[in-house]
């Protein structure tokens, strides 16, 4: 038996091994469950297992090799990583950023944020039961893949983000692109509240389920959907907004019942919101350079620099301590995730294996963000 | 807050911080080992402070010592802060535990000891999280050496 | 053209009477075994199918025409794989467990009126049976779940058991109510009775929730969604069959569909008429009773293959306070209800 069950181990409970390969845990987590029956008694997470040292390996890559790196992280909201690094970057050297960059980025942030959430939504009903809702959510999902690849040149790890701007220029076809999608996306997002949102039996699952208090959101550095379906006022673009977002309108989706329904419908209301902020900036995006110019080797003065974006997760922070060199002296990357995981004993204990399975649904982790 | 009157605020509590604002965005306060736990206690408590969200909790080689930063901001407030604590000790450096203060230390101090050895005392679980038990050695610290899997450019 | 008795004297003619009723006994029992498999496999590939149309994609049409001979490439693939046995799973009991759920389904569809003609075993306590043997394949999957000696399974054994047993009231009491109307078990004279009209049609009101209630527990019965989380492959890999493979594997598998079948046949002999064709059109044509039961089966499979794919599946415990606080009570006021009205005679007649 393995060491990490210490001696409070009643005789009645017993002790199972969910993963590391399991449907359910949306990549490689090892959750170690001690069990009396159905509830739950203790959960305990077990890391590691697609960890790629990336900050040791940022100690000797300059930054335009780091982008790269990052966007392998949350590989659900690459575009946004890479912003990140490259807004730290931007910052540090005092390199203002043509208007039309930030416009750009802010619209291809909130395609990442849809594409995220319709794919956590396929894989959230699925994991409930309902098996084709996976279907749908990828099918939507394709069409801003397409987007992207037209554009970035990649589905997945865009890289398109380089400090100082963007690495190309947008294809000429991707104002109409993405035009027809939000057409598309607005007729099939009430399909989606048709087919389990209003399902008597998804909110039986979902309702009272893994309940987090505001305060306890807060001292557990939940941030993004978690936090806010807490009634924790926490979207970075609204406090310390960046890019453009300090341009547009756009309501942050707050709910007071901190359970598995508020998770899920704070996230689909933001798809709602992410198609009203590119409506917004998609006709008007102004015209000009698509890059500053930088250094080719870039070397960010000594000092400490600090900067925080909303990915589909939650607040990623991107912290670099620099010596003046071509590479960081210390690179730390404050992932959403892993401070989301942290949460997971606290709310699942004393709630049945199905509800364990319904939590980590809605806290929507990618163990690479987790894990780096 | 300003952060003068943070500073001020907060060097009535303690006498022997250093405050800098140099090469950073934020207030930085250094505070030693020994009144780390006080400090963070009031930080958080304290209605005019009130700092309530750790948002960042880094552990960083500095050469010769080893350290931690802490990012600090308040929710009601809206206003941030550093604290850093160092230590010479590289054989074996103890910091206080901030996990009963903010529940979110409890996993960011196993991964700082992981990758540092830095030790924390009173933490409920402190093993290590990312590597596996019988990992030796502690990577991200600058003086870690291993012939077969670092690549040195 | 009567198939069945003309075989019977001929066997009878040849040889003495105890052997010629054992060859005739096993010779029903090959054709059944075999309407069992080709029943089996093409129940899974039109699952298959509706499922991809549900999720808007194609399934299989690639192997055959349309992929009609999809599951038979699925069956020879499974007999060729290598069985494997954990060293702690108890032998015994690991090799006997598909076996119940095989046999119980196969003595099941034996009762069933596919046509005036086509019936093999018509014992006068037909309900009775059939809901008897129900009971007994769950003891096929308690020891798949408890020999496989791993956690998983034994997790989803026992929730299954809890579900089985819990719902087994349910179709009895439904199937019960309907008896009222018939006044016999025998499943022959149900459909003598349906000369008259359905008996869906015959009880209005009681039938009808009758009927909903028996597709419910009957859904909940063969373990399918949304009530499958004895094999809920988000949660516990593979519950109680984690542990098989190839050829054992298959067993369960079909066994599975097979009980959906047999589900479907029930209701249809019940509360469709079995081979009575509507407004009887088609009477004198012999042998068409066969398809009108099997489309009248397969629209209640599609209906069970519907639910699947919609909706997300119940907790254990929300599974149990559905049938014991909700099902039983509705069962029995409609028991009642039922009552009432043959009492009265206030049934529909044609």
């Amino acid at each position: 038996m393995d060491t990490t069950i210490t001696n409070n181990f009643k005789s009645e409970e017993y002790f199972i091994n969910m993963g590391p390969q399991h449907p359910a845990t949306h990549g490689v987590l090892r959750l170690l469950l001690t069990i009396d029956g159905e509830i739950i008694k203790k959960v305990e997470p077990d890391l590691g297992y697609i960890h790629r040292s990336i900050e040791k390996m940022c100690e000797r890559d300059s930054y335009q090799q780091i982008v790269h790196l990052t966007d392998r992280m949350d590989y659900l909201s690459s575009h946004i990583n890479n912003e990140a690094v490259c807004l730290t970057v931007e910052n540090a050297l005092q390199v203002e950023v043509p208007e039309r960059v930030k416009v750009i980025r802010t619209i291809l942030d909130e395609l990442t944020r849809i594409a995220s959430h319709t794919l956590w939504w396929g894989v959230m009903g699925m994991d409930v039961g309902a098996l084709t809702t996976y279907f749908y959510g990828f099918r939507d999902r394709e069409m801003i893949n397409d987007i992207f690849e037209e554009t970035c040149g990649a589905r997945l790890t865009m890289n398109y983000n380089i400090p100082g701007g963007l690495m190309f220029d947008i294809h000429p076809n991707f104002v109409k692109r993405t035009k027809e999608f939000i057409a598309h996306f607005k007729t099939k997002l009430p399909e989606y509240d048709l087919l389990l949102t209003g399902n008597v039996i998804f909110q039986k699952r979902m309702k009272g389920i893994g309940i987090l208090s505001k305060e306890d959101a807060i001292s557990f550095g939940a941030s993004g959907p978690v936090g806010r379906a807490s009634g924790y006022s926490c979207d970075v673009r609204k406090h310390h907004p960046y890019s453009a977002f300090d341009k547009v309108t756009f309501n942050e989706i707050l709910k007071t019942e901190g359970d598995t329904l508020a998770r899920y419908q704070v996230r689909i209301l933001e798809m709602w919101e992410s198609m009203s902020i590119i409506e917004q900036l998609i006709d008007n995006i102004p015209e000009g350079d698509f890059f500053a110019k930088t250094n080719t080797v870039i070397k960010l003065p000594e000092g400490e620099y600090y900067e925080r974006v909303e990915t589909a997760r939650g607040e990623l922070g991107v912290y670099i301590i620099s010596t003046g060199t071509k590479s960081p002296y210390r690179m730390k990357f404050r992932s959403p995730g892993f401070s989301n995981l942290s949460l997971l004993n606290h709310i699942a204990v004393g709630g049945k294996i199905g509800d364990l399975v319904a939590t980590m649904a809605t806290l929507d982790l990618v163990i690479p963000d987790i894990d780096r | 807050m300003t952060n003068e009157a943070l500073q001020n605020l907060i060097s009535s509590w303690i006498p022997e911080l250093e405050f800098t604002e140099e090469k950073s965005q934020f207030l930085n306060i250094t505070v030693q080992p020994e009144q780390l736990h006080q400090l963070m206690t009031q930080l958080k408590s304290n209605s005019e402070t009130k700092f309530d969200y750790l948002f960042c909790l880094s552990g960083v080689d500095w050469g010769t010592a080893l350290g931690v930063v802490y990012h600090l901001e308040s929710t009601t407030h809206r206003h941030q802060l550093v604290v850093k604590v160092k230590t010479e000790d590289r054989e074996n450096p103890t910091f206080d535990t901030v996990c009963d203060i903010w529940y979110t230390a409890e996993f960011h101090e196993r991964e700082v000891f992981d990758f540092f050895g830095i030790k924390f005392t009173n933490h409920p679980n402190l093993k290590r999280l990312f590597l596996t038990e019988e990992w030796d050695g502690f990577p991200l610290r600058k003086d870690y050496v291993d012939e077969i899997n670092m690549v040195i450019k | 053209m009567n198939i069945t008795k003309n075989i019977h004297e001929w066997l009878f003619s040849l040889m003495p009477e105890a052997t010629a009723s054992i060859v005739e006994m096993v010779l029903i029992a090959v054709v059944y075994l075999a309407i069992f498999a080709v029943a089996g496999l093409y129940l899974v590939l039109l699952e298959r199918r509706v499922a991809a149309w549900f999720q808007l994609r194609l399934g299989p049409n690639r192997v055959g025409y349309q992929g009609l001979l999809q599951t038979m490439a699925d069956a020879l693939k499974l007999v060729s794989k290598e069985l494997t046995v954990t060293i702690k799973a108890d032998k015994f009991l690991y090799n006997l467990a598909p076996y119940f759920v095989i046999v119980t389904a196969l003595m099941a569809l034996s009762l069933f009126p596919f046509s005036k003609e086509f019936q093999a075993f018509d014992i006068n306590i037909g309900i009775f049976f059939l809901t008897a043997i129900s009971s007994i394949g769950v003891i096929g999957i308690l020891l798949a779940g408890w020999s496989s000696n791993n956690k998983f399974a034994l997790i989803g054994a026992m929730r299954s058991g809890v579900q089985t047993i819990s719902y087994e009231l349910s179709v009895g009491l439904s199937l019960l109510t309907m008896v009222l109307m018939t006044g016999s078990l025998q499943l022959s004279q149900i459909v003598e009775v349906q000369k008259g009209g359905w008996l869906i049609v015959q009880g209005h009101i009681p039938a009808i929730i009758a009927f909903c209630i028996y597709m419910i527990a009957g859904t909940a019965e063969t373990n399918r969604a949304p009530f499958d989380l004895v094999e809920a492959e988000s949660e516990l890999g593979a519950g109680f069959h984690t542990e098989y493979s190839g050829m054992k594997f298959a067993y369960f598998f079909l066994a599975e569909f097979i009980n959906m079948f047999i589900i479907a046949a029930i209701a249809t002999t019940i509360f469709f008429g079995a081979y009575l064709s509507p407004f009887g059109i088609t009477e004198s044509i012999p042998l068409l009773g066969v398809f009108w039961f099997l489309a009248k089966t397969l629209v209640l499979v599609f209906l069970m293959m519907w639910f699947r794919w919609t909706f997300p599946r119940l907790r254990i415990d929300q599974l149990l306070v559905l049938e014991w606080k909700y099902l039983l009570p509705l069962n029995l006021l409609n028991l009642v209800l039922m009552a009432l009205i043959v009492l009265l005679k206030l049934t529909i007649h044609f």
